[in-house]
């Protein structure tokens, strides 16, 4: 049996991360030679990043032909920060109480700079630089100055760290820049998500992804080219799963992930399902007709969903730092088999998750839940509690599920700093709600 | 417990079987592990429940007692068997459980080492997570918590998945033999700084190394001490708060004061035909409202992550 290996190494073709001076910047990137990187006006060859192993840490130096990416091997840093915390005790008694903000602290010009940048002087040098002609910096107290210090690296010596596009950092990355493309979906309550429905290798994990591929590519991260990820759709239109081309998938992977149309899916059509049957008036006819009228071309579907979907977010990512140009490899999202179809419905789904902002809870549960697998659980993302409260209701009224739960994840992170330790100043107030529970047998004539 | 071999796996077709794992199920809050055993039975307040009415039956099922209670027997997953496993310690739950191996970057072909092992419900976790071939090195210096859980690995048929050792790696650090091949190490002791250094040699080059602690003095420490050769050191705090969820009756009353809720049941007065017009006026509505509930796990611990320097 092949399993997969995940790379630690980068390679031509290679979609990375690129986190730029500590997470103020993120932007995802294929590597080639002949890709850039735009720092500050300038653009910034990516060449240098191919074959170096995820993790290294580049900083942007100024050349005779521009900016370039110059690897950091570590320790230096790390010393740094011993020596600053030794300082602390010290300064106690320092304050800013002689610190006045008039803007005449600075005595280096723009100019200056400019000058010293020709020259060919290095970004630490400049910081440097602005250090000895500050007024004010030997009244800073240890905090303030390595604040000082940071600000203006950032700035004229950037960072740039090579990270590997896993769901965590591309979940991480995109609630920062886009969290709408995402339907605000935050790192906890993606992992809660996983979690809940049982995601593990060997398993058919049926999903509805409009969150742009992040759930689809999450679950496939897990099967790990076992199994399958059926991303299931209504309409004729597959929903678009740009972000699960970001993860480097393997061939293997690409292949485990399949589309298919929620009509090809359901009894609703052949009539083999009364639970379905019942709630037929439910559904939404607008739907229906049209997946009647149009079959499902998921497979030559794939080129025109950043073209002409009608989801303007997903278009916009094209010109944005997020974009990826579509690889050579192997294309996740192909329209899924009758074989496979056939053999879903026989044996049932391992698990449900759906991450649809735009669908009512009930409404796509009702539909779904019968192609479940018995005492197999589902998890449901949404941003409002409100549909999630009727879907539970129903499911408890009708005794189709057990271990029914809602819940609100929450996430703090901290500082922690010698003496300094609180939380941190800023965080997201609002994870969104999932709906979580295990399917039970509502069949009854077994013995037959 | 994990799919591996297609004819354990749940399916529509898939019934319980002499020797299976069940998860007895009577309340979300009252679960037990039970193995399913030809002529054994359960007794619980709700009566007699015979395994043999068991074999056969569809997982999922709602099975019925002698005297005609009931329950419910599920196929066992790693969360449940995290609300139904014996607490030889204190245990990870849920939410950050799921962080964890989110965050620590654990897919298939992993390989994890865990310090302690405890009542192993993370383990069962990160088995998850790394099967089918990937392996989970877990350690625990208590002999005795140590055999527990290798017998529940063997219940949960995970044994192929996790090796328990016993050994003091806050004392004497990780075995030399797993230096370099970790890509994620879990510490959860009481003193996790005196482990990080060992923990740092066994990762590999930006391989990620969680620490859980309650306190947030253990964390200081163990920040302190992850800053020579760790990056990205991160501290979080992950809760859940779950809500309850009720049908109450809105009453349109005629008067401007607005519409009370009430809760369910709600007897409905008897009516006459002909007062039905009258009654469509000032008819009742059922809406379904949500509340937190009142009570909540307020703190289990502070999780510190921190990624092995890339040289």
């Amino acid at each position: 049996m092949h399993f997969v290996k995940w790379r630690r190494v980068t390679w031509e073709g290679c979609s990375v991360l690129l986190d730029i001076n500590d997470g103020d910047r993120l932007v995802f990137a294929r590597l080639s030679p002949a890709s850039t990187l735009k720092i500050g006006k300038k653009n910034c060859s990516l060449k240098p990043l191919i074959g170096c192993p995820f993790g290294s840490l580049f900083k942007v130096e100024n050349g005779k032909d521009g900016l370039f990416l110059l690897r950091i091997f570590h320790t230096e840093e790390s010393n740094n920060i011993e020596e600053e915390e030794d300082g602390i005790s010290e300064d106690v008694s320092k304050d800013n109480r002689e610190i006045v903000d008039n803007n005449t602290a600075q005595r280096l010009t723009d100019q200056d700079i400019h000058a010293m940048q020709r020259q060919g002087a290095t970004g630490d040098e400049i910081v440097e630089a602005l250090i000895t002609h500050s007024a004010t910096f030997e009244k800073k107290t240890s905090f303030s100055q390595a604040k000082y210090r940071l600000r203006k690296q950032k700035k004229y010596a950037p960072k740039v760290l090579l990270r590997r596009p896993f769901a965590r950092s591309i979940c991480e990355a995109y609630f920062k820049k886009y969290p709408s493309r995402i339907g605000f979906l935050r790192l906890d309550a993606l992992s809660l998500l996983l979690t809940m429905a049982n995601v593990t290798a060997y398993s058919d994990i049926l999903v509805v992804d409009m969150v742009g591929g992040l759930l689809t590519g999450a679950v496939a991260e897990r099967l790990g080219g076992t199994g399958y990820v059926c991303n299931a759709y209504s309409g004729a239109t597959p929903y678009p799963m740009d972000i699960a081309r970001i993860f480097n998938f393997s061939n293997e992977i690409c292949e485990r992930i399949v589309r298919c149309c929620l009509t090809d899916l359901c009894p609703v059509l052949n009539g083999t399902c009364e639970l379905v049957n019942q709630s037929k008036d439910a559904c939404n006819s607008k739907t229906e007709q049209k997946e009647k009228l149009s079959s499902c071309e998921s497979v030559s579907m794939e080129q025109d969903i950043v073209a002409e979907d009608g989801v303007p977010e997903v278009i916009a990512e094209k010109a944005a730092p997020l974009a990826l140009k579509p690889s050579k490899s192997a294309k996740a999202g192909e329209g899924a088999s009758d074989n496979l179809i056939n053999l879903w419905k026989e044996r049932g789904f391992s698990s449900l998750l759906i991450a649809a902002p735009e669908l009512d809870a009930w409404s796509i549960l009702q539909k779904l839940l019968p192609l479940l697998s018995y005492s197999a659980p589902f998890a449901i993302y949404h941003q409002y509690l409100q549909p999630l409260a009727t879907c539970m209701h129903h499911l408890q009224i009708e005794k189709l599920a057990v271990g029914l739960q809602i819940s609100e994840p929450w996430l703090r992170e901290y500082q922690v700093l010698p003496s300094r330790t609180h939380p941190c100043m800023q965080m997201s107030a609002f994870g969104g709600y999932i709906l979580s529970g295990t399917r039970t047998c509502t069949y009854d004539a077994h013995s037959h | 417990m994990l799919p591996g071999d297609p004819s354990q796996a749940i399916s529509l077709q898939r019934r319980i079987r002499d020797g299976d794992l069940v998860i007895v199920y009577e309340r979300h809050d009252n679960m037990k592990a039970v193995k399913v055993n030809e002529g054994g039975v359960l007794q619980n307040r709700f009566g007699v429940f015979k395994h043999s009415d068991w074999i056969g039956k569809p997982f999922g099922s709602k099975v019925f007692s002698h005297k005609k209670g009931f329950i419910y027997l599920l196929a066992p997953t790693p969360e449940l068997w995290t609300l139904v496993l014996s607490h030889r310690t204190q245990i990870l739950y849920l939410a950050d459980i799921s962080f964890v191996i989110m965050y620590m970057e654990i897919v298939p072909g992993c390989v994890v080492l865990e310090c302690g092992t405890g009542s192993g419900s993370l383990t069962t976790s990160l088995a998850r997570a790394v099967a089918p071939s990937g392996h989970v090195y877990t350690f625990d210096f208590h002999e005795q918590r140590a055999a527990y859980a290798r017998e529940d690995f063997e219940l949960t048929q995970l044994s192929s998945l996790v090796t328990v050792g016993v050994a003091d790696i806050q004392g004497d650090g990780f075995p030399a033999k797993f230096l370099g091949t970790a890509d994620s190490v879990f510490l959860d002791l009481p003193q996790p700084w005196l482990a990080i250094p060992s923990a740092g040699k066994m990762l590999k080059p930006d391989g990620i190394l969680c620490s859980f602690s309650p306190c947030i003095e253990q964390v200081q420490h163990s920040c302190e001490t992850l800053k020579s050769k760790f990056t990205d050191i991160r501290t979080f705090e992950v809760l859940l708060r779950t809500y309850e969820v009720k049908e109450a009756r809105t009453e349109a009353s005629c008067g401007d004061d607005g519409g009370f809720l009430r809760p369910l049941p709600c007897k409905r007065r008897p009516q006459s035909a002909g007062d039905h017009d009258a009654d469509e006026v000032s008819s009742d509505s059922a809406v379904v409202v949500a509340k937190p509930a009142a009570e909540a796990r307020g703190h289990t611990g502070y999780l510190t992550f921190a990624r092995h320097q890339c040289l």
